[in-house]
């Protein structure tokens, strides 16, 4: 099988990115790159203080400083202090603390917005925010989120009396049953540290008054303009008709673009109130404490099993950090990793706890995965530790508990239906390309020889939950908004066609995937296909882009709405063609009676007759256009092997990968370039988070890691070459058989490192290493294990 | 961040440069490359009234043979130097480690005597410059003088280059010794967590002399003077190893995100020998 969808269209071709060649060009039209006539420019005064009170704040020497137009405070902010919304509340008792754009009275992370000045050019701004007289009465942080349960902790909210946020379980059968049939029993604590998402466009934000209309356009540096819109409509009252949301080329996401930022909140009322432009572009600095966080969570994870090797149970309790505030689904990214623990393997039975944890942090929100990276780092790590407990080969265990292929569709124990997958045959090719027998010798020989470099062979078999998300189910956990997708497709008087989608690309290369969809049905070559995405203005239905979804369910009302443009084009050729509609066939975008090649309408002049529509059917409305809104029938479920080969210095700590296979299973591929694309960055950033990323803080809740001096981002430099294979196992739930791969990559490859590093070690008795693997880390596990220095 | 507004002047000449130094005040501060200068600028971690451009001053670009030694231009960037013959024909150490500084991008633009003034003890160029005993010849209001690379580096970020003065260049005696520059850090782009410049005098197999710099170790680079002394007569891997058990002897190594202090002596011990061992092939 290949891992092209085979047709003798576009479809399934590896054809170059359209978008590449103005990125590559650097004509680029991004966000701060939008300069309009009377733009004032916003900077914000950021608490240094994880939590204070604010005794004194007056903006007043701000507004004597040259350039300044405004300058406010909560207070002089009023009823524009918009609160930032949180959109998945997931129990009924969850504690929803406001999230005012600027703080009242009290600040609860490092870079809570105080106050914010207005001036004729950014330098001014910055300026004036040294003339701002404010005071602190420093509070003690909430940090540590177990001491932050615990009573008599200092809260991070007095209103609500807690520091928990919510307690959500979900218990499939019984665990306690499984646990006591069990031979063997493994526990430990993982700790999922919290990342920051480091997208290379910060975020950036223009809003202007549009002149003689009452419309406030916004432009944005946000994966979601078109849940922009509507929440920027809840939040600050102005008619969600009077907002256009436009998101320009956007250079990077991860999930941290997915949200309804203060600022924009605050660009938007601020526009409003002056009448004039209002811009404010966020600096690296404020990025790393401004930007929300991803992960943070404390796992405890528990599995039983029989002594052979069969996975009875697994029970999960989370500690879940939110950060200082709720943002768009805060509580809700645990959620999206709840389903996926038992992963890909049969058990009896699953419990299932998290707590939401509130402290003096940035908040977390989605990031590259959202609860999933971090479920199947816990499963894959459990499973290997499980192995190493009852004395086999963790792959072998891993297949024996895995779901055969011809068991799909399977409903795992936590109540998913998984379509179909085929852990076998992506297995077989990623050992065949791995040389795994050879790299076991190898590592067998080292050992024997006292090498101080060691080799260790990391292995994650992951599965993961994709394509937010069939409606219903966001509805039953209480998601507070849809997971259909938009596409209008229209054909121009001249024969080109406009895709309209929902999407909203921000690196992806939708333009290309999206035309190679449309021109495989409407046989119109690529090149003449404009893909219309981003701005409500244009493309007005949307859900955007996150989850990987945009393909899984966007792609299927592209599919739709081609074909259904195709059905009207057939009745309009029929009646020029003089034959009943039934009696065209339609090959290459050309309409042709069958047997009678001679007579034949290309969509183009199809296109044209319903645009003068001097001879259209009874009944047929000028204009060629059809549009499709879809709700996905289900997830969908791309799998994979991914299998590690890493050298470890014993004497420095030092991890060095050497060998990085992977094998992913993401159904039908539209591009397999772009695949390959999506999986090599979904893999770096899995591995960074693994041996690279980390964000620190002190016990004040000072972020430690705030600049790219600390907080490590690997480069090409610091990575081996891939090497990437897929099969093609189609999704029976997609028409196009396709799943997702944007986040796949990244959800894989942490717990292949992490195993590979116990793994090299396991024999001096290490038996986990926390993440990020530093150097200093790893040589300390290494001297523990040996009794040596802590 | 944007940083606070400064002046900027750019001079051609020395005299130019302390001229504008001087009507500048203490808040003036030198600016070639700027590779280490404006991150702290739009830190607003340092708020200079006026900057020098030092950069275009023909006297400070390049490198030249001085017969004995050989002569490079404060203002001469990393690449330049890296890929300078002399350079890698008499001072390979120093393009060893020149090639670790950042990436290309900064070294084209960053100037490695701008790196040895600035003195970061985490930079790499300082330790390389004690190894290969280094001379410096600072411009000042009263005239030119030259230090010795143990009376250079004073302090953190602190030289013997006064406010008032200018890092013209630097002489290194020619070199043939063998030589390595170890640089132990998390990601390619990162600065040195210990980084260990050696060069090493071998004769018969047997090591006759060693100079080692020591990166990140103290407040400034250090030599690793137990070690040099211990090398002498080395003439095994096993040697080697020993002598490099004192490469933390004297120093005063930090704790940061990285790297605690005794895993910091630790690896010093460790590189040491790596360097030491690549540097004289045994």
């Amino acid at each position: 099988m290949t891992a092209a969808l085979e047709t003798d269209t576009a479809l399934g071709k590896p054809i170059r990115r359209k978008e590449d060649a103005h990125l590559l060009h650097g004509q680029t039209n991004w966000t701060d790159n939008i300069q309009l006539p009377g733009t004032v420019h916003m900077a914000i005064l950021r608490s240094p203080m994880a939590h204070a009170k604010i005794t004194k704040l007056d903006v007043s020497g701000a507004l004597k400083q040259p350039g300044v137009v405004a300058a406010y405070g909560a207070k002089e902010l009023g009823d524009l202090n918009g609160g930032v919304p949180c959109v998945w509340p997931v129990t009924d008792d969850i504690k929803m603390p406001a999230f005012p754009a600027l703080a009242i009275d009290k600040v609860r992370q490092v870079g809570d917005c105080v106050a914010v000045v207005l001036a004729t050019s950014v330098a001014a701004a910055v300026d004036a925010l040294d003339s701002i007289v404010v005071s602190y009465d420093q509070l003690p942080a909430v940090t540590d989120m177990e001491a932050a349960l615990e009573s008599g902790s200092a809260l991070v909210h007095d209103e609500i009396e807690t520091n928990a946020c919510y307690v959500y379980k979900m218990p499939c059968g019984d665990y306690e049953a499984s646990r006591a049939k069990a031979d063997v029993v493994v526990a430990r604590r993982f700790i999922n540290q919290r990342l920051i998402p480091t997208f290379m466009e910060p975020r950036s934000v223009v809003a202007a008054p549009m002149g003689m209309s009452d419309e406030i356009t916004i432009w944005s540096s946000t994966q979601i303009p078109h849940v922009l819109r509507v929440l920027l409509a809840l939040v600050t009252g102005i008619p969600e008709n009077n907002l256009r949301v436009v998101a320009p080329d956007v250079g990077g996401g991860f999930g941290g673009k997915l949200q309804c930022y203060r600022e924009e909140i605050l660009v938007t009322n601020l526009a409003k109130k002056l009448g004039r432009p209002v811009k404010w572009t966020e600096t690296r600095s404020e990025n790393m404490v401004a930007t929300h966080h991803g992960r943070d969570q404390i796992q405890d994870i528990e599995i039983a099993a029989t002594k052979d090797g069969k996975i009875l149970g697994l029970k999960v309790t989370l500690l879940a950090n939110m950060g200082a505030y709720l943002q768009i689904i805060t509580p809700g990214v645990p959620l999206l990793g709840m389903f996926m623990y038992p992963a890909i393997y049969k058990m009896d039975s699953y419990d299932f706890t998290c707590t939401g944890v509130f402290t003096n942090k940035t908040p977390t929100d989605a990031y590259r995965g959202a609860g999933r990276p971090e479920s199947t780092y816990a499963i894959e790590r459990i499973v290997d530790e499980l192995a190493a407990e009852i004395g086999m080969e963790p792959m072998e265990l891993r297949k024996k508990n895995w779901i055969k292929h011809e068991e799909f569709p399977f409903t795992t124990v936590a109540g998913l239906t998984y379509d179909t997958g085929n852990y076998e045959a992506a297995t077989e090719k990623a050992l065949a390309m791995f040389d795994y027998d050879g790299l076991r010798a190898e590592q067998a020989q080292r050992r024997a020889a006292g090498d101080p470099v060691q080799l260790g062979i990391g292995i994650s078999t992951f599965t993961e939950m994709c394509g937010l998300a069939p409606s219903r189910t966001l509805g039953a956990l209480k998601y507070v908004a849809g997971g259909w997708e938009h596409c209008t497709v229209r054909a121009l008087p001249t024969g080109k066609i406009e895709v309209v989608t929902g999407t909203s690309p921000h690196g992806q290369g939708h333009e290309t995937a999206w035309s190679q969809i449309a021109s495989s049905i409407l046989g119109v070559p690529v090149e003449d296909i404009e893909v219309i995405h981003s701005d409500t203005g244009r493309a007005p239905y949307g859900m955007d882009t996150y989850g990987s979804r945009s393909l899984a369910v966007g792609g299927q009302a592209i599919k739709a709405a081609s074909e259904r443009l195709v059905e009207k084009a057939r009745v309009i050729a029929a009646h020029q063609l003089e034959c009943s509609a039934s009696d065209l066939e339609f090959v290459n975008g050309s309409f042709q009676v069958k047997g009678d090649p001679s007579k034949s309408q290309a969509l183009g002049a199809v296109a044209f007759e319903a645009f003068t529509a001097h001879n259209l059917p009874p009944g047929v409305e000028p204009t060629l256009q059809a549009e499709a809104t879809i709700d996905p029938e289900d997830f969908s479920y791309p799998h994979g092997t991914h299998l590690a080969a890493l050298e470890v210095d014993t004497e420095t700590g030092q991890v060095k990968l050497r060998k990085y296979v992977c094998v992913d299973d993401v159904g039908m591929q539209v591009n397999p370039m772009i695949v390959e694309g999506q999986v090599h960055g979904g893999v770096a950033q899995g591995i960074a988070q693994a041996l690279f990323e980390g964000a620190e803080y002190d016990d004040d809740g000072n972020l430690l890691t705030a600049s790219l001096a600390d907080y490590l981002i690997p480069s090409a430099a610091d990575l081996p070459s891939f090497e990437t294979g897929s099969t093609v196992t189609p999704s029976t739930t997609h028409p196009l058989g396709t799943k997702g791969v944007g986040e796949a990559g990244a959800i894989a490859s942490t717990p292949a490192i992490i195993n590979g590093i116990v793994d090299a070690l396991r024999h001096l008795g290490v038996t986990d290493v926390a993440m990020p693997a530093s150097p200093q880390t790893v040589w300390r596990t290494i001297q523990a294990a040996k009794g040596g220095a802590k | 961040m944007i940083p606070v507004e400064f002046d900027y002047v750019k001079v051609t000449s020395i005299e130019q440069a302390l001229a504008a130094l001087k009507s500048g005040g203490e808040d003036s501060k030198i600016i070639s490359g700027g590779q280490s200068l404006l991150p702290v600028l739009r830190l607003r971690m340092a708020e200079p009234s006026v900057l020098v451009d030092c950069g275009g001053i023909d006297e400070m670009l390049g490198v030249r043979d001085d017969g004995d030694s050989i002569t490079i231009g404060a203002a001469t960037t990393h690449h330049g130097v890296m890929s300078n013959p002399l350079v890698q024909k008499h001072a390979l150490l120093l393009a060893q480690a020149t090639a670790t500084v950042a990436d290309p991008a900064i070294r084209h633009r960053g100037t490695t005597g701008g790196a040895l003034a600035h003195a970061d003890p985490a930079g790499d160029i300082p330790a390389a410059a004690l190894a290969l005993d280094t001379s410096f010849v600072i411009a000042g209001p009263g005239g030119r003088r030259t230090v010795a690379a143990k009376d250079f580096f004073l302090d953190y970020f602190t030289t013997a280059v006064g406010p008032d003065e200018i890092l013209v260049s630097f002489s290194i005696p020619k070199c043939d010794w063998g030589s390595n520059y170890s640089k132990f850090n998390r990601t390619a782009q990162a600065w040195a967590i210990v980084g260990v410049a050696a060069v090493v005098n071998v004769q018969g197999g047997v090591i006759k002399e060693a100079r080692i710099g020591l990166t990140n170790m103290a407040p400034t680079a250090v030599r690793a003077s137990t070690v040099e002394a211990a090398l002498v007569g080395a003439a095994s891997p096993a040697d080697i190893t020993a002598a490099a058990m004192h490469a933390a002897d004297g120093t005063r190594a930090t704790s940061d995100l990285h790297a605690k202090a005794d895993y910091r002596e630790h690896l010093a011990r460790v590189i040491t020998a790596r360097a030491v061992r690549a540097a004289s092939g045994i």
